[in-house]
C-alpha cells in the first residue's frame, strides 16, 4: 500500500480493462501532440523572422485540410467513445451471484456488513477471485466509495441506493478513499480493502463477532418493527403480500408499472405514499426516523430472500437510476 | 468618407498618414483627459471601465493565489500539519470561488474585451456605456460580499456547493458567499448583453460579420453563454439558499428533495461556464498568432464557426461531470459522445493556428511566446479532457488530481496564458508605453516551466488514485506533491514579475506609438493611448482582417526598430 510507484497496482478484473483504455488514450494523446507540436517547432525554426525560407504563395485556407482535421479526430473520438462506453457498461452493471456487502456511509466513516452478518468499519475483507457487490447509501451527505487499485468509484448518495462491484485478482491491502468532498474530515474518511485467499477469508468470517446473517436480522426486524402485522396474512388490514416481491413488476394505483428493486422497497418503507400498489389504500405509516439505513438494508435483504423472482428486465435499466421512480 | 487610410487592407498607409509616428505620446487621450477619483468612478468610457475591472480582478487573483500557495505548502507533507482540515477546506473553496467567478470569468471579457471590442469594430464605445459601468459596480458589490464571507470565517463547501452538504451540513457562510456569486452573475449577464448589442449594432461601415476579427467572434460566442447560462446559476444558488435558510425541501432527501438535481442544475451552468473561461482566450490567440507570423490567419471561417459550435455544444455536455453520481448509465453514454464531439471544434482551432505559422515570418516577442505556450498547454488540457469523456476511465480518475491537472491545463495553462499574452499585446495600446521585452520573455518562459512542473505531476498523481480536496494523504504520494509545490513557487515568480515591470513601464517604458506590432486591427489605427472616443474619424472597412504579408516584412523590420 505505502510504496512509491508511478503507476497504480492492478488488483481487479476491471482494473485491467480500464488500464488498456487508458493506454489507448495515451497513444492517441501522443499522436495528436506530435501532430501539433512537431509542425509548430518545425515552422518556428524554419520560418523564424529573418530566415531564408521560401515564403511564396502562403495559403490562407484549405477546405480539404479543414475537412480532414475535422473528420479524422471525429472518427477517432467515436472509436474511443464506443470503447469507453463498453467498458463502462460492464463495470456499472452488477453481475449476478456476487457476494453481497451493504455499505452505509456517514461523516466520516464507512460502515459495512457482509451477507453473513459480519460487520466492519472502514475496512472491507473480501476473498480473492470472487465477485463482490456493494449496495450503498449515505446517512447524511454524498460520499464516494473509491478503491484506486480496483479502478472503481461510485458516489454514495443519501436517499437512494447505488451499487458497485469488483472482482479482486491480487491478494493484498488496498486504499479505500472517500472521493466526494463531504466536509471537515473528508480526507480522514479512508480505510482499506483487504483481499484474502478464500480459505483465509472463510476463517476470518468465523472469527470475532459472528452475529446473525443479514437475512435473519432482517426477519427479526420485519417482526419487531411491525411489518408482519399487516403484510403477513392479516385479515384486518388489506396490505400487499411481500413473498417474491423483489424483482417483480408492480402495477401502481397511478396506472404505472414499476420494478420492485431495492430503491422501490426502500421508498416504500420511508415514503409509503409515493408509489401505491394498485388495489390498495395508503394506510402504511412512514418509518422515516424510526429505522436506520442499516436496518432498512437488512429488511430488504430479508424480502429478497422470500423467493426472488427472475428480473424481467435482464438487460434493462440498472438499479441505481432514479429514472424509474 | 472612403478614406483608404482607415481601411484594413492598407495598414501601412494608415499608420503613416493618419496618426503621429512613434516618439511622443498623444496629447489628450482617455487617460489624461480627466483626472481624479471621481473621473474614474463615474466614467462611462469602456477603456477606463476595462481598467477598473483589471485592478479589481487583480485583487481577487492575488487572494486566490495566496490561498493556493498555502494549500501547496500544506501538501508538502502527507500529514495535515500547517493548517487544520477546516481551514484547508476553506482555502480550496476560496481559491475555486474567487478564481472562477471573480477572476477567470471576468478576466478577458471584462478587461480586454471591454477595452478592445469597441475599438476593434471601429465604435466610439459599447452600446450601453452606463450599463457597462453598472456591471462593474455590481461586480464590486458581489465581490465585496464574497470578501465579507471570507473575512467572517469563509466557506467550506468547495466551489461546487454540492447538496445536501451545502444546504444542511456545512457550518460556514454559505448564503452570503452564494449571494456574492449571485450578484456577480448579473455583472456577467450585463457585460454579455452589452457586447452582443455592441457587436450587432455598432460595427464600422463595411465591417461585415466575416470581416470581424476572430477575437470578436469568440467574445460574441462567450457573451451568448453568459446571457443564457448565468441565469441558471442564479436559480440554482437561490434554490440552495431557500433550502438552507427556510428548510424548503428541494435537494436534501431528508426534506424530500433530490441531491442529484442540484448537480444537474449546477453543471448546466458550470459546464458552459468552462467555455466562458476558454473561448475568450482562444480569441486572443487568434489575434496574436497572425500578427507575429505576419500572415493572415489560416481557415478564418472555420475558426469563427468553431467558436459558435463550442458555445452551442457546450450546453449539451453537463452530465459528463456526473458519470459516477448515480445518473443513469445511458444518460452517461449520451453525455460522453457529446463531450467527444465538443472537442472537435477546439481541435480545428489548434490545427488552424498551427497552419497559420506555415510560411510566416515568425517573431518571438512576449505575446507570441504566451500564445505558443497556450497552444501547447491547451492541447494537453484538451486531449486529457477526452480521457475524462471516455466513461470508464472517468470512473477511475474523476474527483482525483487527474481532473485537477486537466482543468488547470485549460484554465491556467490556457486562459491565464492567453490573458497574459493579451495583456502584453495590448499593453502599448492601453498605456501608450512598451513593457521591457527581455523581462517579458523571461516571465513567459518562467510561467511555462513553472506551470508544467506544478500540474504535470498531478496527472500521474490522479491516475495513482489521489483524491482531490484531501488535506492529508498517504505518504507514497508525497514526491509528486513536492514537485508540484516546487513548480508552484516558480509559477508564482512568473506571475509576480509582470506585475512589477508593468507598473515600472507606466513611467519608464519606451513610448509605444500607435502600432508597435504593425498589426492590422482597427484598434491599432488610432493613437496610443487612444483618444476618449477612440477614433477621430469613424473608420471604414473595405477588406478582410489579418492582411499581413510575410514577404514584405523583412524591410519593414529595419524601418521600425
Amino acid at each position: 500500500m505505502d510504496t512509491f510507484r508511478l503507476f497504480p497496482i492492478e488488483a481487479s478484473t476491471s482494473a485491467r480493462e480500464i488500464d488498456y483504455l487508458y493506454f489507448g488514450l495515451t497513444v492517441m494523446l501522443l499522436f495528436f501532440v506530435a501532430v501539433v507540436f512537431i509542425p509548430i517547432i518545425y515552422f518556428s525554426i524554419r520560418y523564424r523572422r529573418g530566415s531564408q525560407a521560401n515564403r511564396a504563395n502562403p495559403s490562407t485556407g484549405s477546405n480539404l485540410l479543414e475537412s480532414g482535421w475535422t473528420l479524422f479526430p471525429l472518427l477517432v473520438s467515436i472509436g474511443f467513445f464506443f470503447w469507453g462506453a463498453m467498458v463502462y457498461y460492464h463495470i456499472e452493471k452488477p453481475p449476478r451471484n456476487a457476494l453481497q456487502v451493504q455499505v452505509v456511509a456517514k461523516q466520516w466513516m464507512w460502515k459495512l456488513q457482509h451477507a453473513e452478518g459480519k460487520k466492519e468499519i472502514n475496512e472491507l475483507h473480501i476473498p480473492l477471485q470472487r465477485t463482490v457487490s456493494l449496495t450503498m447509501t449515505s446517512q447524511d451527505v454524498i460520499h464516494s466509495f473509491y478503491v484506486p487499485a480496483f479502478r472503481v468509484k461510485q458516489d454514495v448518495v443519501p436517499g437512494k441506493y447505488t451499487t458497485e462491484w469488483f472482482r479482486p485478482t491480487r491478494v493484498g491491502e488496498y486504499h479505500l478513499f472517500c472521493a466526494e468532498y463531504c466536509g471537515t474530515n473528508h480526507s480522514a474518511m479512508i480505510g482499506r480493502v483487504v483481499v484474502m485467499r478464500p480459505e483465509d477469508y472463510e476463517k476470518w468470517l468465523r472469527t470475532g463477532d459472528t452475529s446473525r446473517s443479514i437475512i435473519s436480522e432482517g426477519r427479526r426486524l420485519f417482526h419487531e418493527k411491525g411489518c408482519s402485522g399487516c403484510h403477513v396474512g392479516s385479515e384486518a388490514i388489506h396490505a400487499p403480500p411481500l413473498e417474491g416481491i423483489y424483482g417483480r413488476q408492480v402495477p401502481l394505483a397511478s396506472g404505472e408499472v414499476v420494478t420492485a428493486d431495492e430503491n422501490y422497497l426502500r421508498d416504500s418503507i420511508l415514503l409509503p405514499g409515493k408509489q401505491i400498489s394498485a388495489g390498495y389504500q395508503n394506510l402504511m405509516p412512514s418509518f422515516t426516523g424510526h429505522i436506520s439505513e442499516a436496518e432498512i438494508m437488512q429488511i430488504i435483504a430479508y424480502l429478497k430472500s422470500l423467493g426472488e423472482q427472475p428480473r424481467s428486465d435482464k438487460e434493462g435499466a440498472p438499479e441505481n437510476t432514479s429514472e424509474q421512480k | 468618407m472612403n478614406d483608404p487610410a482607415f481601411t484594413n487592407s492598407s495598414t501601412r498607409t494608415a499608420t503613416a498618414t493618419v496618426v503621429r509616428r512613434s516618439g511622443e505620446m498623444s496629447q489628450t487621450n482617455y487617460l489624461n483627459r480627466e483626472h481624479g477619483l471621481r473621473s474614474w468612478l463615474l466614467t462611462t468610457d469602456h477603456k477606463r471601465i476595462g481598467l477598473l475591472f483589471l485592478w479589481t480582478i487583480l485583487i481577487f487573483f492575488t487572494i486566490a493565489a495566496v490561498a493556493a500557495a498555502l494549500m501547496r505548502v500544506e501538501l508538502l507533507t502527507p500529514q495535515g500539519d500547517l493548517v487544520t482540515s477546516e481551514t484547508y477546506n476553506k482555502l480550496f473553496t476560496i481559491h475555486g470561488v474567487l478564481m472562477v467567478w471573480f477572476f477567470l470569468i471576468p478576466s478577458i471579457p471584462s478587461v480586454l474585451g471591454n477595452f478592445v471590442i469597441p475599438m476593434m469594430i471601429g465604435a466610439r464605445d459599447v452600446a450601453f456605456p452606463r450599463l457597462n459601468l453598472m456591471s462593474w459596480y455590481i461586480f464590486v458589490l458581489g465581490g465585496s460580499l464574497a470578501l465579507w464571507s471570507l473575512i467572517h470565517g469563509g466557506v467550506d463547501t468547495g466551489w461546487t456547493f454540492y447538496t445536501p452538504y451545502s444546504t444542511t451540513y456545512a457550518n460556514s457562510h454559505v448564503i452570503s458567499m452564494a449571494a456574492g456569486i449571485f450578484i456577480a452573475g448579473f455583472s456577467s449577464i450585463l457585460t454579455g448583453l452589452n457586447f452582443i448589442v455592441t457587436i450587432h449594432k455598432m460595427r464600422a461601415p463595411g465591417l461585415t460579420w466575416f470581416r470581424l476579427p476572430l477575437f470578436i467572434w469568440s467574445l460574441y460566442a462567450t457573451s451568448l453563454i453568459m446571457v443564457l447560462a448565468t441565469p441558471v446559476l442564479a436559480i440554482t444558488l437561490a434554490l440552495m439558499c431557500l433550502e438552507r435558510f427556510w428548510g424548503i425541501g428541494i435537494f436534501d432527501p431528508k426534506l424530500g428533495g433530490d441531491p442529484i438535481l442540484f448537480q444537474h442544475l449546477f453543471w448546466f451552468y458550470s459546464h458552459p461556464a468552462v467555455y466562458i473561461m476558454i473561448l475568450p482566450g482562444m480569441g486572443v490567440i487568434s489575434e496574436i498568432i497572425p500578427c507575429f507570423s505576419r500572415k493572415p490567419v489560416f481557415g478564418y471561417v472555420w475558426i469563427a464557426c468553431a467558436s459558435m459550435a463550442i458555445a452551442i455544444l457546450g450546453f449539451l455536455v453537463w452530465g459528463h461531470h456526473m458519470f459516477v453520481s448515480s445518473q443513469s448509465i445511458y444518460a452517461g453514454m449520451v453525455f460522453s459522445i457529446l463531450s467527444f464531439i465538443v472537442a472537435i471544434p477546439s481541435g480545428i482551432k489548434v490545427f488552424n493556428w498551427t497552419a497559420t505559422l506555415h510560411k510566416g515570418s515568425i517573431g518571438f516577442q512576449t505575446p507570441m511566446l504566451y500564445a505558443l505556450g497556450f497552444i501547447g498547454l491547451f492541447t494537453i488540457g484538451g486531449l486529457t479532457g477526452l480521457f475524462l469523456a471516455a466513461l470508464a476511465v472517468d470512473v477511475h480518475v474523476t474527483d482525483t488530481y487527474f481532473v485537477v491537472a486537466h482543468f488547470h491545463y485549460i484554465m491556467v495553462g490556457g486562459m491565464v496564458m492567453a490573458f497574459m499574452g493579451g495583456l502584453h499585446y495590448w499593453w502599448p495600446k492601453i498605456t501608450g508605453r512598451l513593457y521591457p521585452e527581455t523581462l517579458g520573455k523571461m516571465a513567459a518562459l518562467i510561467t511555462f516551466i513553472g506551470f508544467n512542473l506544478t500540474f504535470f505531476p498531478q496527472f500521474l498523481l490522479g491516475y495513482l488514485g489521489m483524491p482531490r480536496r484531501y488535506h492529508a494523504y498517504p505518504p507514497e504520494f508525497q514526491v509528486f506533491h513536492v514537485l508540484s509545490t516546487a513548480g508552484a513557487s516558480i509559477l508564482g515568480v512568473g506571475y509576480a514579475l509582470p506585475l512589477f515591470y508593468f507598473i515600472w513601464s507606466l513611467r519608464h517604458g519606451r513610448i509605444a506609438g500607435p502600432n508597435p506590432w504593425r498589426a492590422t486591427g482597427l484598434e491599432w489605427q488610432t493613437e496610443s493611448p487612444p483618444p476618449k472616443h477612440n477614433f477621430i474619424k469613424t473608420p471604414i472597412v473595405t477588406g478582410p482582417p489579418y492582411q499581413y504579408s510575410p514577404a514584405e516584412d523583412e524591410d519593414l523590420e529595419v524601418a521600425t526598430v
